[in-house]
């Protein structure tokens, strides 16, 4: 199930912001290692709602600093 | 009795010109960058924006829109004697009372036209366009002018990098008359009122303040169906549009929004938020002049609009250019 998870959120990084899907791992900061600005964190944000059916309102949004915050929180709030 | 009687209206409204006017100061984003703490790469990176326009004090509102209203009648054909409506679009109006556009159809030598100031924000051009094509065609005017324009520094913080780098000033018009060929479809405009402190000047304070994020999720996520309702509704699909100008706000936005229409390649986008900010309502036909003027685009060609902003409101149409 997380394996699937990380997949898909690495094909939405690499359409989205250009990320190589080796690079998606778990400990990276969107922001720091993988120069994701706040922009395109929104368009992460939707990608993700439309492909595993999760809201992720703006307030959420910004407690996900991680690959692996936006893993667990998919987890969690996976229909 | 039966009813009131009507006047007849045209078969339709059409675009006969255009005309914009653009401050003189060009402001660079190398020039901001030596006030507060940003600089180019990231002014482009995030919003698209290499240089706005900034009004000085003599540009006023009334001036920048008679200057644009000016010369969208010069380039319709038509005399000020013959516009009987006056639409003048603005999120930034000098004064609450009395409305603007009374005096700009003055300055222009309009006779006694109906004239009144219309708000809704950056989707205001677009909203007035409607009214001004539906007032022709339900007879209550024959010839129209329509103004966006804005000084909306005299709204920003220009020390706020979060605002100050995006917002600028201008104006652009177009004259609407009757026409047996339709040339402007059907508007799809609707508000978003639950979002309305996303683009707001907060109580007690002068300046406007946006929430980016919350903006660039409802740009990117809920128009989309409006242009593709507002194709649907003139009776064209994306492979007829020549030209693409939807409100200039952030250059990803603009980029975003045709990416989803899979519009041709061959469609000119309209990009004029690089040299000349976000304009609000002005944004519109300031690109429209310029792809006119630039040749980029012809006369005749199907342009599809959209005006979005704060209110939140939108406004998207499909019109035959002059």
């Amino acid at each position: 199930m997380s394996e699937d998870i990380q997949t898909g959120l690495a094909e939405i990084l690499e359409e989205v912001a250009g990320v190589a899907p080796a690079d998606a791992t778990p400990e990276k900061s969107f922001t720091e290692d993988l120069d994701v600005d706040s922009l395109s964190m929104v368009e992460i944000a939707t990608a993700v709602e439309d492909k595993f059916g999760v809201a992720i309102p703006d307030d959420e949004l910004a407690n996900i600093k991680t690959v692996g915050d936006a893993m667990s929180y998919i987890q969690k709030n996976k229909a | 009795m039966s009813g009131l009687q009507l006047t007849a209206g045209a078969a339709g409204a059409r675009i006969l010109g255009f005309g914009s006017y653009r401050p003189r100061r060009r402001v660079t984003n190398d020039e901001l960058a030596q006030t507060m703490d940003t600089n180019d790469e990231w002014i482009q990176a995030r919003v698209g924006i290499a240089e706005r326009r900034w009004a000085e004090p003599d540009e006023t509102l009334l001036e920048m829109s008679a200057a644009a209203g000016g010369k969208a009648l010069a380039a319709s054909g038509l005399d000020a004697s013959e516009v009987d409506l006056v639409l003048l679009a603005s999120a930034s109006l000098p004064r609450p009372i009395p409305g603007l556009a009374p005096e700009v159809a003055h300055r222009l030598g309009a006779q006694r036209p109906g004239a009144f100031d219309l708000n809704a924000g950056c989707a205001g051009w677009c909203y007035a366009l409607s009214a001004a094509a539906d007032a022709i065609r339900s007879g209550s005017a024959r010839n129209a002018l329509v103004i966006g324009g804005e000084r909306l520094t005299d709204y920003t913080d220009l020390t706020d990098r979060t605002t100050a780098v995006i917002f600028a000033d201008g104006a652009g018009a177009a004259v609407l008359g009757p026409s047996d060929s339709p040339g402007v479809g059907p508007v799809v405009w609707g508000s978003d009122g639950d979002q309305s402190s996303a683009i707001a000047i907060p109580e007690g304070e002068k300046a406007m303040s946006m929430a980016g994020q919350a903006v660039y999720r409802w740009a990117t996520t809920r128009l989309t169906a409006t242009l593709l309702t507002a194709m649907e509704r003139a009776g064209v699909g994306p492979e007829d549009i020549d030209v693409f100008a939807p409100h200039q706000a952030n250059l990803r936005i603009v980029e975003l929004m045709a990416k989803r229409l899979r519009l041709p390649e061959r469609t000119v986008i309209a990009r004029d938020i690089v040299r000349s900010g976000n304009t609000s309502s002005a944004s519109v036909p300031l690109a429209l002049s310029a792809l006119l003027e630039s040749g980029e685009a012809k006369s005749g060609d199907i342009a599809l609009l959209l005006g979005y902003g704060a209110g939140l409101t939108f406004a998207g149409q499909v019109v035959v250019l002059p």
